[in-house]
């Protein structure tokens, strides 16, 4: 069957024979196309691996044409660090995880790879609860949220949220941290920035590199894609700031 | 002639591992495995090998999955609880089929001693799945040495996670090793490897999944097309690498079976016995999966008795009940028989004779 292409579909996104699975509003999409241009536009196609998590961005292991592994939920951190170990430094080596991936059951591998200054890059997207299970209490979901676990609302009994951006940025291994949304195409743009300064750190072999990228989950905040997107610029950035963390060109 | 060595059997680990041109160890300190992982961060990062030390044994598993990504040959050590966290990524890298081994040095369950208390995790493939791993149990310095090598032959073969099974006594005993080169035969080109589109002569990109059937692939569309294609897996490794070791089995009215240290101390009992007169046999499987069923099956026809010999409290002898299928009588020598009754005993030929002599009269 000849390929029909989409105006505006990046050039790496693949044609793949399955539907992809992403709920109308949702965000993740966005984060594989602004991932795409990405790894495009600074000419890594041929040189770069995706190591995907287990979430509803796992469809990203198959839609970006690159090189990519489906790997454990929560270990994208190890395995990429070793595999980058391996493969040397001309070979990027980036993570694609969800906040419960990289911050609740991974947060052990998330820390250490940041702490051993991993030539590494994590793109983390924060949508504050786990969207493939469902909608439960992740360790972004705000106070206040109501969640499948949280059924009354997130209270102080089940502490607050992660903020990863800033926090992983407090540690002396990380080259760059960064957080950025896709509520409007200043934003999209800059978030593609941050994305490309992140894989920079890695090229140029200043130490890890972490972006947080903000996400809607219309489906489980049971919401309109539009209401989402008005929640994430009122509530969620606020809490949540954009921009940069940390950026450093060199560890000492 | 070939160096030889005094070492440990646990540093003979780190001289197989370099001898098969291993390329990256990921590890974390436990007892009684320690000096493994001191080797490879002594041995290894000047030789351009790359050692790593994770934060936990379910990171260790992770990264050494992050290592067979590459198509390197990369391992890992560990002991018993350590094992237990590595569970779920056994499971994931012997779903994506990627090849590295894992030197288990059992302890005595929880205890820093020595035990074998492992075999059943070991050889029934202790995550989820239903998935199966070869595993091999040397008895000695030399042996760690040789099966490391051998182990990551039949990992690269079959594309499985392999399993080398030691222990503290074998780890820590200091043997004289011979550091030989054994020609196993060629191996397949690993064109799956996860480098980059660079790296790969078509220029396509590849795709590794710890969920192989559920992202559709042309290879396995489905999840039932990737068990079809496992099964034959594990049919085949049933077939051809049932690996054992028999001492005196043509006459022997008792058989022995009892692998690892085990298995040393049960042929000074057989010879002893063997010198009153009484005709005992040994049947060593080295190969603890797949197991050496047919051999225990055709001797219990004959009419032998068995004796398991095992430092834990009794789980080979399942398996050698599932080979003898009813036939035989068999008896069972374990932790409970050691020569003192605590974690620092050990079973001593002398008990397993005392054994022998109480069921030939």
């Amino acid at each position: 069957m000849e390929k029909k292409w989409i105006a505006g579909t990046p050039r790496l996104w693949r044609d793949i024979p399955v539907i992809i699975p992403f709920c109308p509003g949702c965000q993740h999409g966005t984060a594989v196309k602004a991932l795409c241009e990405v790894i495009d536009e600074l000419g890594m196609e041929k040189n770069s691996v995706l190591v995907v998590g287990i979430g509803c961005y796992t469809m990203a292991s198959i839609l970006v044409d690159v090189d990519s592994a489906m790997i454990a939920h929560g270990r994208a951190c190890d395995i990429a660090s070793a595999m980058k170990r391996i493969v040397g430094k001309d070979t990027m080596v980036i993570t694609w995880q969800g906040d419960g991936d990289a911050l609740a059951i991974g947060c052990e591998p998330t820390i250490h790879a940041a702490a051993r200054s991993e030539k590494i890059t994590t793109f983390m997207i924060n949508n504050g609860n786990y969207g493939t299970t469902g909608g439960q209490l992740a360790p972004t979901t705000p106070l206040g949220q109501v969640t499948t676990t949280t059924p009354f609302g997130r209270n102080q009994d089940q502490g607050y949220p992660i903020q990863a951006a800033e926090f992983i940025g407090s540690l002396k291994g990380v080259a760059y941290t960064a957080r950025g949304a896709f509520t409007s195409p200043a934003n999209y743009q800059k978030t593609k920035k941050y994305m490309k300064k992140a894989l920079e750190k890695q090229r140029d072999g200043v130490g890890y590199s972490f972006v947080e990228i903000l996400s809607t989950c219309p489906a489980n905040w049971h919401m309109s894609p539009l209401d989402s997107l008005k929640r994430v610029e009122e509530e969620v950035i606020p809490l949540f700031p954009l921009g940069e963390f940390k950026d450093v060109d060199k560890i000492e | 002639m070939t160096d030889r060595l005094l070492i440990q059997g646990n540093e003979a680990v780190g001289w197989g591992a370099l001898n098969a041109d291993c390329r990256g160890f990921f590890g974390y300190p436990i007892t009684p495995q320690n000096e493994i992982i001191e080797w490879f961060a002594r041995e290894f990062p000047k030789r351009g090998r790359a050692f790593l030390q994770s934060a936990s044994e379910t990171g260790s598993i992770n990264m050494v999955h992050g290592g067979a990504l590459t198509g390197v040959r990369v391992m890992t050590s560990t002991s018993s609880p350590g094992w237990a966290l590595m569970q779920e990524g056994m499971s994931n890298l012997a779903n994506a089929e990627l090849p590295c081994v894992i030197v288990l040095v059992q302890r005595g369950w929880n205890t820093t001693r020595h035990a074998q208390t492992d075999y059943t995790s070991v050889t029934q493939g202790g995550g989820y799945g239903g998935y199966k791993t070869i595993v091999l149990a040397p008895k000695s310095a030399q042996e760690l040495y040789d099966f490391v090598q051998l182990a990551f032959y039949l990992a690269d073969k079959y594309r499985n996670p392999v399993v080398v099974l030691s222990d503290a006594i074998l780890g820590q005993m200091m043997e004289a090793v011979e550091l030989r080169n054994p020609d196993f035969g060629p191996l397949p080109d690993k064109d799956w490897a996860i480098t980059g589109k660079a790296n790969h002569k078509d220029g396509n990109r590849r795709f590794s999944s710890i969920g192989q059937g559920m992202l559709p692939t042309p290879k396995h569309p489905n999840l039932c097309a990737f068990w079809g294609d496992y099964k034959n897996k594990i049919d085949t490794i049933k077939k051809k690498e049932v690996r054992y070791e028999t001492y005196l089995l043509d006459d022997a009215e008792l058989v022995l079976v009892a692998f690892g240290y085990v298995a040393r101390v049960s042929l000074e009992a057989l010879l002893a016995a063997r010198n009153k007169g009484l005709k005992v046999g040994l049947i060593r499987p080295i190969t603890l999966w797949p197991f050496p069923s047919e051999t225990i099956r055709d001797k219990a026809k004959k009419g032998a008795t068995f004796l398991v010999v095992e430092d834990n409290m009794g789980q080979m002898i399942e398996d050698v009940g599932v080979a003898v299928q009813g036939q035989a009588e068999i008896h069972l020598v374990n932790a409970l028989d050691r020569h003192l009754p605590i974690e620092e005993g050990a079973i001593y030929p002398e008990k397993v004779l005392e054994k022998i002599e109480a069921l030939i009269k």
